[in-house]
């Protein structure tokens, strides 16, 4: 269970967010610059907020009045846009670079349909190839909580859709909350359990026709 | 070419002082570009020009004002005198220190430019994935920016080895002491040995061509390699 209660100021406007998640697949959803990934960046603790707190089973992971437990020991997977892959290591280093026990990278490979990658290294795959690679990356530490941002923006049409699909059917494998930010409205609706609008930081309470 | 009757201590000179200063310039020059590159604060573009400016200054403007640090009443130079009993001017040590401080300013620039033209985005992968930020440095932005930084440790090191004004000013020539060999060419003309100023002119042309090429091989080769392509 995600808690999430946070203020920060930002340049043009304050974020307020206030949500808790089970383990369910939970949307923020809104125009660019509405804050939705410094949302993200605050949960995985890349920045902090100015008030609040930030909690994961029972664990704090931010307390304005306390200690702010630091990224490395808050067990989340984060999928950046741009995936973000060591562009010096193969697929299987990248994928095994958070792991304690490199014998499960190979399932993990499995599950992703990545295993025959394994020896390229990220420029030589292709776009759809390497979102799954870095969401194979983001799940090999077992993290508690997933964090999506955008992961299906710079995906053609049809391994768009497969791509759904495939979070979903993981998603009832692994059964952790997931928090996912996107922009647009029909992949919010097809994938969240729980839509979140947020407009200039600020949650709204009706979606955008 | 007749070999002409040449002393070779230039040549070990020469030698040994790029290299130690290419050390040091290296650890010192990464250590703060990584610093200036991911922090920001008041007054850094003035810090960053003081950096640069042994690049634009004239080499003698630079050994003298090494000449008022390290001279005997100058700041530092009064200090190591009287603690360690140091003298600096006139001693390889002074060859050393401006080799040093005009060659920093191109492993700088380099270094920045290195850690600067990836995604940082990498790191914070690598911090959401349990890795310290030592581990993070060593395993993920140092091999990243490793072309970048290589080539400014050729050019440091042909730059170090190729000083000439600042050096002269701070340690003058004193044959086997101070006497690199662009300070030997110089000193060879003015006595009249042309050939051996010629020597010492193949042998430097010879170094800094055959840096320049093996580092340009070296970047064809793993270009592939590094490459990094986002999307």
């Amino acid at each position: 269970m995600l808690d999430v209660a946070i203020e920060k100021q930002l340049a043009h406007f304050t974020l307020h967010m206030s949500f808790q998640a089970a383990d369910e697949i939970i949307v923020l959803f809104g125009p660019s610059g509405s804050g939705k990934t410094t949302v993200l960046n605050c949960i995985a603790g890349l920045t902090n907020p100015d008030e609040g707190h930030i909690r994961l089973n029972q664990r704090a992971l931010f307390e304005a009045e306390g200690k702010t437990l630091p990224i490395q020991k808050r067990h989340i997977g984060y999928l950046f846009q741009d995936y973000a892959l060591f562009p010096h290591k193969t697929v299987w280093k990248n994928i095994a670079y958070g792991m304690k026990n490199e014998s499960l990278v190979l399932d993990l490979m499995r599950e992703l349909r990545v295993e025959h990658l394994q020896q390229h290294y990220p420029q030589q795959i292709s776009g759809g190839e390497k979102q799954r690679v870095a969401l194979a990356r983001a799940l090999a530490t077992a993290p508690d909580l997933l964090l999506l941002d955008e992961p299906f923006s710079a995906l053609d049409d049809k391994t768009r859709e497969r791509s759904h699909a495939e979070l979903l059917r993981l998603h009832r494998m692994w059964k952790i909350p997931v928090i996912l930010v996107t922009h647009a409205k029909q992949e919010a609706e097809k994938l969240g359990d729980r839509i979140l609008y947020m407009e200039e930081g600020a949650l709204q309470s009706n979606l955008p026709k | 070419m007749i070999m002409p009757d040449v002393n070779i201590s230039p040549l070990w000179l020469s030698f040994k002082t790029a290299a130690i200063a290419t050390v040091i310039v290296f650890i010192i020059g990464v250590f703060l570009a990584r610093v200036m590159a991911r922090n920001h604060f008041f007054g850094k573009s003035v810090v960053e020009a003081i950096f640069m400016l042994p690049l634009v200054l004239p080499p003698t403007v630079v050994g003298f004002g090494l000449l008022v640090i390290f001279g005997k009443n100058g700041p530092l130079g009064s200090i190591l005198e009287t603690v360690f009993d140091m003298q600096i001017v006139f001693q390889w040590n002074a060859v050393l220190i401006a080799a040093v401080v005009v060659a920093f300013p191109l492993m700088y620039q380099s270094a920045t430019a290195a850690f600067q033209q990836y995604d940082a985005n990498v790191e914070k992968a690598a911090y959401t994935m349990g890795a310290s930020k030592w581990r993070v440095f060593w395993t993920i932005s140092f091999p990243i920016a490793w072309p970048g930084l290589l080539s400014g440790l050729v050019l440091t090191f042909a730059r170090a080895l190729g000083e000439f004004g600042a050096t002269l000013m701070l340690a003058g020539y004193i044959p086997g002491e101070t006497n690199t060999i662009p300070l030997a060419i110089y000193f060879e003309v003015q006595a009249g040995n042309t050939e051996v100023a010629a020597f010492w002119v193949i042998i430097i042309i010879a170094l800094g061509f055959s840096a320049i090429l093996w580092l340009n091989w070296w970047s064809k080769r793993n270009m592939m390699r590094y490459k990094s392509n986002s999307r």
